[in-house]
């Protein structure tokens, strides 16, 4: 009777009961979860389960603004100028853009900066980077210079983004003649793209981040309210595409992408995201797949963590921020540079009318296309499914744990002994998988040196093969650690190690999820299986196939392969190789030059726990 | 000779005396209607107090409301010095107004309600409830210069215009603070004991403005809202060149209105509560006559919205020195004027405490008696009877 009045977990009987329960049914409701956290995922972009997207923000209003920008020829003309310059001084030819700037009424100044990358980069061909940057600030006529607005347009090498530049110069020009502006506009033309761009913002702001020599700013407009980034290549355009997804997977106020769209139908002009148009028919198939496939190529992106346009960069300073790509295709209807320049001028009117920063809306969202999305409460349960797995991996882990020692398994004499594994025996393969980890952060960059004395390769080759080395050696690390082991391991010992494991890895995807749920929901989507399963007694060739395929750096070319068919380009296996080099290569890059943590955190925090688990698995 | 003699009781009433002595009973009935039409109202001054309660710069209609109503109650004769005219947004010179010093109220530009001698006596930060309520009630600092006060008295028709943003039961004030109607109904209340009016006409443009009336208690006041609870309040139209909406539905139809009002016009308030329609305005305007004395048919518009002197032109010299006739001639009681007091503020009597009322003593009920009655006899029978001995 007195049984009867405890709790229900504090009466043996019943823990017993509710324990094996746990125990019996921890497989397929693990498995259960991890199927439903996918279809979840998939169920996201299903067009009844979305919301369509709406302005929040009251002091834009709705599209009500008469625009009147007139100047597309000349914009043109001022192009085909800049362009004739550009190719005669090989870089970015600052002195006539400070003549054209100021004959405009822009107060004009340039900053130079200088940096040395880490290694040599392939992919833009450069290493050592010198360049200036150009920006023209209008004063807004009558208001204090609290509070500014930038556009700003890449000056490319080549001959693109041409277009991008005489279009900024003509809405220079006519902006300057309004009397409406409430905040300061910066017209930045900025060299080396990123690199430049995170110059400018660094000196900007008064940081330094990245360790890059700038010289500092002489001119400056108030704290900067919203940036667009305009990227434009051809005369007459089709589209105009949206890019979003910025450094470490942030994302701007969904109200600048809800603005762009609401001007995009003022002005009849088709616009994209991820280059998809968008489509009506959405119960169909292929209505569906285009919006799953938007969708994933949005998550695929942001798990990057890297910048897809210039205004990536605007992001970390809270400044609200999207690129505008022109797209010029086989299709019939063409759009005229006059009406990229009202869209612009539209989008510009009601930036100025903001009161504060853009802040209503959602700042964590997916879109499976530009009218609809999906916000964070929705898509978060997709990620929580997974995270459950390991927690209740965990709770098995848990009981099984506290059963054991009433079950001898062990011969007689050691029960003393094994009753509680030493700390060492945990502790020593923890540690030697974070030096791993911090093996592959730093050796790959540092011994570059040594690498190209010995091997015919370049810098970059050198950086990206010892990284793989590294990665590979790890896999051997079992069958050495074991010199290390004071004792034989036991069972309760792999489980501990698990159990630590385990729990390690759930709070560094949930941190990451949380963060950049791209990022964290595609590592779930390989590790929790890998986590999950994973003991001694799983038949050992068998699972050593799984696990490496299942492996970070394999997700990273299923990714590259995944994003490579759904951009509509597939690529053949030793291109798709190629192409899983360079994004190594990338990825080191972007840490080094704007604080990506993309490859820190796969480096020093993902890798090793994935190792603990390898170790699990050869556990003796 | 002819005197042309401005509006005061005394001379009123010795007109009046001279008008109904005449010679001729139709002479004394053309005079008795048109001094009945003459005296319709008792009012001798007119105030006006126009609120703009919202600021920012998409909240340009409130102000476009505001001051096309200042506009028409200034064209109508009340002057800047019996206007009370409070503005939350500097809207003719925000940044982004693309024609400074100006605010419109006809998209196409075509009407400016800014105009060059608008007289704004509470400009921005300084259109608050307090200030408001202080306004209302006369209860200023000392350093308040004149434009700035209230100052009616008893024969004082006040139009009280509000416009802002409003939900049931309150009208926010500057994004930060709100009115309830319950304060707004206690400020008029304190206007009516203090005799800071004689009669009032509460006009209220927001969402829901109707439940801001529904509190009222005092006499003499007459109210108009633009939507009932429940409904919004619409805004009319937007201008693309300056990108706002300019006004709202039933300020720019009152406002066309009133520009068929000229000051001789006879149209009263119940051609006012007809102004926009459910068809016109979306939301049903509302209208609240109940405490107001007179018939809202006989009540002009110029009566609030115009400061409209009296004139009487006379061919027959009045002699002032000599007192008037006694009013017995035409029969009915002596109108004894009784002398006007003011409520007392603190009822002394009341609040201190007098000498208890004598209740009288009623003998306790029998239930009671026979209840106590059977209490004892149970103790006594449980602890024993010998105990009642040493009672007995």
């Amino acid at each position: 009777m007195f049984q009867d009045r405890m709790g229900l977990l504090s009466d043996p009987n019943r823990r017993r009961a509710l324990t094996n329960l746990l125990t019996r049914l921890n497989t397929p409701i693990c498995v259960l979860c991890y199927l439903a956290g996918v279809a979840w995922f998939m169920g996201l972009a299903f067009e009844p389960f979305t919301l369509r997207t709406y302005m929040s923000e009251n002091a834009m209003g709705s599209t009500m603004v008469e625009e009147r920008f007139p100047a597309g020829e000349r914009a043109l003309v001022t192009a085909r100028e800049f362009g004739a310059h550009k190719r005669k001084s090989g870089a970015m030819p600052v002195d006539w853009l400070v003549k054209t700037m100021q004959s405009r009424g822009l107060e004009v100044y340039t900053q130079s900066f200088s940096r040395r990358l880490p290694f040599p980069d392939e992919n833009k061909e450069r290493y050592m980077v010198r360049g200036t940057n150009v920006y023209g600030i209008l004063r807004a006529p009558r208001a204090p210079r609290t509070e500014a607005l930038v556009l700003s347009a890449p000056c490319s090498p080549d001959n693109s983004n041409n277009q991008a530049v005489g279009l900024l110069l003509g809405l220079a020009q006519y902006f300057r003649s309004q009397i409406y502006w409430a905040k300061d506009i910066i017209f930045l033309v900025n060299e080396h793209d990123l690199i430049g761009m995170q110059a400018w913002l660094e000196a900007y702001h008064h940081t330094n981040i990245t360790g890059m020599d700038w010289a500092p700013l002489h001119g400056r407009g108030g704290s900067i309210q919203a940036a667009l980034s305009l990227e434009l290549s051809s005369d007459v355009v089709t589209s105009l595409d949206l890019v979003l997804e910025g450094l470490n997977g942030q994302l701007p106020n969904l109200d600048l992408a809800n603005l762009f769209y609401t001007f995009c139908q003022k002005q009849d002009i088709l616009c994209t995201i991820q280059e998809k148009l968008q489509r009506s028919d959405w119960d169909s198939v292929s209505g569906y797949s285009q919006a799953v496939q938007t969708m994933a190529l949005m998550v695929l992106k942001q798990a990057s963590g890297r910048p897809w346009g210039d205004h990536g960069l605007f992001l970390r300073y809270h400044i609200e921020s999207a690129t505008i790509r022109g797209i010029n295709s086989f299709r019939q209807y063409k759009t005229d540079t006059t009406t990229v320049g009202r869209l612009l001028e539209g989008m510009f009117r009601k930036l100025n009318n903001l009161l504060e920063r853009l802040h209503q809306s959602y700042f964590f969202y997916l879109l499976p296309s530009l009218s609809r999305f999906v916000s964070i409460g929705y898509y978060m349960p997709a990620f929580g499914f997974l995270a459950v797995i390991l927690l209740l991996r965990a709770l098995d882990l848990w009981v099984q744990l506290g059963a054991l020692p009433s079950v001898t398994e062990d011969g007689v004499g050691v029960t003393d002994q094994s009753s509680s594994p030493s700390l060492v025996s945990i502790l020593t393969p923890v540690v030697i998988s974070h030096l791993t980890g911090a093996a592959l952060y730093t050796l790959p960059v540092l011994s570059q040196e040594l690498a190209v004395q010995h091997f015919p390769v370049s810098e970059t080759e050198a950086v990206v093969l010892t990284a793989i080395a590294i990665y590979t050696a790890g896999l051997a690390l079992p069958h050495n650690t074991h010199r290390f082991m004071l004792a034989e391991g036991t069972e309760q010992g792999w489980r501990v190690l698990k159990l630590v494991a385990v729990l390690y890895l759930a709070v560094l995807l949930s941190c990451t999820a949380l963060i950049n749920f791209s990022l964290g929901f595609i590592l779930a989507l390989t590790l929790v299986p890998v986590a999950a399963f994973v003991t001694p007694h799983v038949p050992k060739v068998l699972s050593a196939v799984v696990m490496v395929l299942l492996a970070p750096g394999c997700t990273l070319l299923y990714c590259v392969f995944a994003f490579q068919e759904l951009q509509e380009a597939p690529v053949s296996l030793i291109d798709g190789w190629m192409l899983f080099l360079s994004v190594i290569s990338q990825g080191m890059l972007d840490h080094a030059l704007y604080g990506s943590l993309v490859y820190p955190l796969l480096a020093l925090f993902i890798y090793p726990c994935w190792l603990i688990l390898w170790n699990i698995l050869f556990w003796k | 000779m002819t005197y042309v003699s401005l509006l005061s009781p005394v001379v009123c009433v010795c007109v009046s005396h001279f008008v109904l002595i005449g010679r001729t009973s139709a002479f004394l009935l053309l005079h008795q209607a048109r001094a009945e039409r003459f005296f319709r109202s008792d009012h001798t001054n007119n105030w006006a107090v126009l609120v703009c309660t919202s600021r920012f710069w998409f909240n340009y209609r409130h102000v476009a409301n505001t001051l096309s109503v200042y506009r028409s109650v200034k064209r109508l004769g009340i002057p800047d010095s019996h206007i009370v005219l409070m503005l939350a947004d500097d809207m003719a010179c925000n940044h982004r107004n693309p024609k400074p010093a100006t605010v419109f109220s006809h998209k196409n530009m075509e009407l400016n309600v800014y105009g060059d001698d608008v007289e704004v006596d509470y400009r921005g930060y300084e259109v608050t409830v307090e200030n408001f309520l202080r306004v209302l009630t006369g209860r200023l600092p000392p350093s308040t210069p004149r434009s700035k006060r209230l100052l009616s008295d008893d024969h004082s028709n006040i139009l009280i215009y509000l416009t802002g943003h409003g939900g049931n039961g309150f009208l926010k004030f500057q994004d930060s603070e709100e009115i309830s109607n319950v304060e707004l109904a206690d400020a008029f209340e304190q206007m009516w004991q203090k005799r800071r009016y004689n009669e009032l006409l509460f006009i209220i443009d927001t969402c829901q403005g109707a439940s801001m009336y529904e509190r009222f208690y005092s006499p003499n006041l007459m109210a108009l809202a633009s939507s009932q609870v429940g409904e919004d309040s619409l805004s009319h139209q937007p201008d693309l060149a300056i990108g706002v909406h300019l006004m709202d539905r039933y300020t720019f139809y009152l406002l066309e209105f009133l520009e068929d009002i000229h000051p001789a016009s006879q149209a009263n308030m119940n051609d006012l509560f007809k102004v926009c329609p459910k068809s016109q305005c979306v939301s049903t305007p509302g209208h609240r006559t109940d405490l107001f004395q007179r018939d809202p048919g006989s009540v002009l518009i110029t009566d609030f919205f115009g400061s409209v002197r009296k004139v009487e032109i006379t061919m027959e010299t009045i002699n002032l020195t000599v007192p008037g006739i006694p009013l017995e001639r035409f029969g009915g009681e002596p109108h004894t004027e009784t002398a006007l007091a003011y409520v007392d503020q603190l009822p002394v009597a009341q609040i201190i405490h007098q000498k208890p009322k004598q209740k009288d003593w009623h003998p306790p009920d029998g239930f009671i008696l026979g209840l106590w009655t059977l209490i004892l006899l149970v103790f006594f029978r449980t602890y024993g009877i010998k105990h009642l001995k040493h009672i007995f």
